[in-house]
């Protein structure tokens, strides 16, 4: 889980690209706190064949990542 | 559970849609805004405008610098409307606020030797001003030096949930000095120079409001446009700047007979390169730390974010240093004979730009954790 709450932009994405680089996983959740991340995140996702899928739970923006 | 798999025109006009409509849109407003009053090639500039309200606040001197601009309380208000209707606006705030000051200090600092904002810039640019592109290609380079440090784990650290109170504050304190400035003569009004020169108040705040309602939702960011093609290869938000500079250019074309491509004498700006250039690498730099350029914070601090109110403080209180210790450009002008005089900024000016070079090298080391291999 990727907990990118709080980090102003470009952090959130570029925290899912290292990890996209790094370990190429099938699957990356992700723990964000504003939409502008919750876009970025889904554009950056999109360039690299992941679906998402999202959820809001308390202000908070839960992101799943798959292949 | 969301999903965001919409439709072709939803995607479209979430992506690359909302960002060229916003460009476009602020690109011919800020034609209007120069034809109804502003300054040329002025339409919009967030650092010209703070400095101008610094200056109406008598927190500088600069006689031909002072007004209470109503684009700013605008974009603020707008931003901030917008999001509560979205259910976006949050008070956070604590990543690193001093920082953030002084880096939006060195950044108006930057911006006032450029004379204007990366908005300015891009304005000016299609108002065919050529010294703009000099600053263009500074703004380049600032934003490739800061993406180094974003790239290896720079990070000015979190932020967490603040009160209600904290978030609103902005707004509110704006808004009521605004309210003042328009009912009493307590905030000094340029009689001459750029601050003489503006649009009927309740014209330009309507449009800054709009103007501010778009930006919160397209996002829209001049130094995030580059950042994000240099990072992840995504033109989004630099088509918007491109938009600008179409909507500027053919605005001009139409409504002001012609755009006069050149360097010598373009309106509000000088010709001294390396200043133009070192400005804007300053800006370039300290935007990519902050994480947006002066509209993205602007538009932030309406959204609730309170790190970027204390940012763009931080561009208050430097636009005030840069007036009251000579560092912002001089334009380009003509003298009593009339002839030509070049512009520029001072050799002090020069050592800030430096040093604010070197301080934001120093705030990047110091903040950036080294990501494990």
């Amino acid at each position: 889980m990727i907990d990118a709450r709080g980090l102003s932009c470009p952090m959130p994405v570029l925290m899912v690209q290292r990890e996209v680089k790094k370990n190429q996983p099938k699957t990356i959740e992700v723990l964000v706190d504003n939409m502008t991340a919750v876009g970025n995140i889904t554009r950056f996702a999109a360039s690299q064949h992941y679906e998402v899928r999202y959820e809001e739970k308390a202000g908070d923006y839960r992101m799943t990542l798959w292949k | 559970m969301e999903k965001t798999k919409p439709s072709a025109f939803k995607r479209f006009m979430s992506g690359y849609g909302i960002v060229i409509i916003t460009g476009l849109l602020i690109g011919a407003a800020a034609v209007a805004l120069s034809k109804l009053g502003n300054p040329a090639n002025m339409g919009f500039c967030i650092a010209c405008f703070l400095r101008d309200i610094a200056g109406a606040s008598k927190l500088h001197t600069a006689g031909v610098v002072q007004y209470f601009r109503p684009e700013i309380v605008g974009l603020v208000l707008g931003a901030f409307v917008w999001s509560l209707i979205k259910r976006e606006w949050k008070p956070t705030g604590g990543s690193s606020p001093i920082t953030r000051f002084f880096i939006g200090a060195f950044v108006m600092i930057g911006a006032l030797v450029f004379l204007g904002c990366p908005l300015r810039m891009v304005i000016r640019i299609g108002g065919g001003d050529l010294n703009a592109l000099v600053g263009l290609l500074g703004f380049i380079v600032g934003i490739l030096v800061g993406v180094i440090p974003l790239r290896m784990g720079f990070s000015l650290n979190r932020a967490y949930k603040q009160s209600a109170v904290e978030g609103l504050i902005f707004p509110i304190i704006l808004s009521a000095l605004f309210a003042l400035s328009l009912t009493t003569k307590l905030f000094a009004s340029s009689e001459t120079g750029p601050g003489s020169k503006h649009a009927y108040w309740l014209i330009a705040l309507v449009i800054a409001l709009v103007v501010g309602a778009l930006c919160q939702q397209s996002r829209l960011c001049m130094a995030g446009g580059i950042r994000d093609v240099v990072l992840f290869k995504d033109f989004r938000l630099i088509s918007g700047f491109a938009a600008i500079i179409v909507a500027v250019l053919v605005g001009n074309l139409i409504f002001n007979g012609g755009v006069k491509f050149g360097m010598q004498s373009q309106p509000i700006a000088h010709s001294d390169g390396w200043m133009n250039f070192l400005g804007m690498t300053v800006v370039g730099f300290g935007s990519a730390l902050l994480g947006g350029c002066p509209l993205r914070q602007l538009i932030l601090t309406g959204e609730g974010n309170t790190d970027s109110g204390i940012t763009v403080l931080g561009y208050i209180a430097g636009a005030a240093f840069a007036h009251n210790f000579g560092l912002a450009g001089k334009a380009d002008g003509v003298n009593e004979a009339g002839e030509f005089v070049r512009g520029g900024a001072s050799q002090n000016a020069l050592y800030v730009l430096i040093a604010a070079l070197v301080i934001f090298v120093l705030i990047a080391i110091f903040n950036t954790k080294r990501q494990k291999a």
